[in-house]
């Protein structure tokens, strides 16, 4: 017997199923229902307490911010509310700068991640069936690893007594130790490390698709290798790039984990910024009011792009 | 492109991918506690990780984690995808393809912040969680692991032929028969890969489980990073040898697995 079968001849199923018809529920609007509130509870929901708690002030308490309703001397229930946090948001140079670095780290990485990116793409989708399928596997590998440690890996490459400055010493290329570590160069390299698949994959989905009688038709016609490549399969491989840097720089730009690892004191960075407001200053408020700015200026922005994209897509 | 400028690209990409791994690798066999001198070939760390309570304890909670909110993200995935995908028109549509949608681009410290706001507000109210620990952690990872699920379980339903499903309709089977006995087996292994997904998003995740956990529950990653913080330490390694190796080999089985499989499919 099937297991669909075998459950709607259930005893418990059919009562189930008659108590809830009773009731006024189709087994459509249960379905429904599930995912819908489980979302709307903790993923939707927390966003309005988001919102309310950056409109209130920090408390040295439990819970340490002020309740949004409270009884005034009369009696008479009030609303406390104010825009204070955000006015400190926009006055204080700290936070302006962090969402501003933020964007340039973002950016940079998401460059460097493309110009290491494509020629692998490029050159796994040219290549020939088992080697292929190899170098794919390579691609993909790494990051099967957990994401912290491969972060990690990098902070034994790049200090001052790590590996590369080890290596260049004992080659007689350099007399002291280079300062890698805690520099915006090292958080470019671990985000680009870290988000490379996300480059190569799109990318090389989209270059397997190129027709290959264009490349034909394009030297017949007398370009060069290199003119064919600019004019060609660089113009036609243009949604790839797109999509690869989207899915680079959408994680980069939030990130918490590689700055605080890797980059310095000096290097600001939001999620970071976020986060130190709220385990070490414990200013719950203020860190909400971040979390609300985050939200209005780089994730809408973001998603209104990709709804944009994917109904291109479709059409 | 041609000649020697992409091999040459090509190769320094691979180097970049792979040589702070296998230096990570070589160096937990370091018998010098500084981790990049090398001091001679030793298995210490491996022995002084296996005692180490609070990092295997970690490793029990984290497993423990991802186990529930993956097959709790499978459940909730596959229902939304479902919905999405079957339901042609019902109220709140567009309400939950965004809510479906949006962990994915949503950043980390925002979802772990407001969540916990959401549990410290209904602990107040409500009275439930009383605390945080592995129930917060766990409903959290649920809730950004489902959307990952959803992308994969709603491509499957897209592509899978659905006149199999009104055959069964046709010949009389209920909505859940057809949904148990045809949609199910048929988008079964997505439903694999998307738990499998959710399982090592679960187990990789740092910046969500530190906002949403309370002092009794630390997860894999938070333990690693509360150590890594303070400088390299050659049992984290160790750690991340072992992690390598599971990986390594889950790979090679699953390739091997493949294989039987097509040649059984021929």
């Amino acid at each position: 017997m099937s297991a669909g079968n075998a459950l709607t001849r259930s005893a418990p199923w059919r009562g189930t199923a008659w108590v809830m018809g009773k009731l006024g529920f189709s087994g459509r609007s249960l379905v429904i229902a599930i995912p819908m509130l489980w979302l709307g509870v903790f993923f939707l929901a927390p966003f309005f307490v988001l919102g309310r708690i950056s409109l209130a002030e920090a408390l040295i308490a439990r819970p340490p911010y002020t309740p949004l309703f409270d009884r005034a001397p009369d009696g008479s229930l009030q609303i406390i509310a104010s825009l204070e946090n955000y006015r400190f948001l926009m006055t204080d140079a700290l936070y302006r700068n962090a969402y501003l670095s933020s964007i340039r780290v973002a950016l940079v990485s998401t460059i460097f991640a493309l110009l290491i990116g494509y020629p692998i793409a490029y050159y796994i989708a040219r290549a020939p069936e088992p080697k292929r399928s190899v170098l794919l596997l390579m691609v993909i590998l790494p990051f099967w690893t957990s994401f912290l440690l491969r972060v990690y890996a990098w902070m034994g490459f790049l200090r001052s007594n790590g590996v590369i400055n080890n290596t260049l010493m004992s080659l007689g290329l350099i007399d002291s130790p280079i300062q890698m570590m805690q520099t915006d160069f090292a958080v470019y390299i671990g985000i680009v490390y870290t988000y490379l698949p996300f480059m190569i994959l799109p990318l090389y989905a989209n270059l397997t698709k190129l027709d290959g009688a264009l490349l034909e038709a394009a030297s017949d016609l007398g370009a060069s290798p290199m003119v064919t490549f600019f004019t060609v399969t660089l113009p036609l491989s243009l949604p790839g790039i797109v999509a690869g840097s989207m899915l680079v720089f959408i994680p980069a730009i939030g990130e918490y984990v590689i700055p605080a690892l890797l980059g310095g004191p000096d290097t600001l960075m939001i999620g970071r910024v976020l986060w130190d407001e709220f385990f070490s200053s414990r200013d719950w408020p203020v860190a909400s009011a971040v979390a609300i700015v985050m939200l209005v200026l780089v994730v809408a922005p973001i998603m209104w792009l990709q709804s944009v994209q994917n109904r291109r897509e479709e059409g | 492109m041609r000649g020697w400028f992409l091999p040459l690209a090509v190769a320094f990409g691979f180097i970049f991918l792979y040589a702070p791994i296998i230096s990570l690798v070589v160096f937990s066999f370091n018998e010098s506690r500084l981790v990049t001198v090398w001091g001679g070939f030793s298995t210490r760390w491996y022995g002084e990780l296996l005692r180490d309570r609070q990092i295997l304890g970690a490793a029990w909670v984290s497993l423990q984690v991802a186990f529930a909110s993956a097959t709790l993200a499978t459940i909730i995935g596959t229902l939304g995808a479902f919905v999405l995908t079957r339901f042609s028109s019902f109220t709140g549509r567009l309400l939950l393809t965004g809510m479906i949608t949006a962990p994915l681009v949503m950043p980390e410290v925002i979802t772990g912040l407001s969540l916990l706001l959401l549990f410290v507000s209904m602990e107040m109210t409500l009275g439930w969680p009383a605390g945080r620990g592995l129930p917060t952690i766990i409903i959290a990872h649920t809730t950004f692991c489902a959307a990952f699920v959803a992308v994969i379980a709603q491509s499957r339903l897209r592509s899978m032929d659905e006149s199999l499903e009104e055959a069964a309709r046709d010949l009389g089977a209920g909505p859940v028969r057809v949904f148990f006995d045809i949609t199910l087996p048929v988008i079964a292994p997505a439903l694999v890969a998307g738990w499998l997904l959710a399982f090592t998003l679960s187990l990789d995740d740092l910046v969500i489980a530190s906002f949403v956990s309370g002092p009794g529950a630390s997860t894999l990653p938070m333990v690693i990073f509360s150590k890594v913080r303070l400088g390299v330490s050659p049992d984290i390694n160790a750690l991340a040898t072992i992690i390598i190796g599971f990986v390594l080999v889950a790979v090679v089985i699953a390739g091997w697995l493949m294989r039987r499989g097509m040649r059984q499919g021929e």
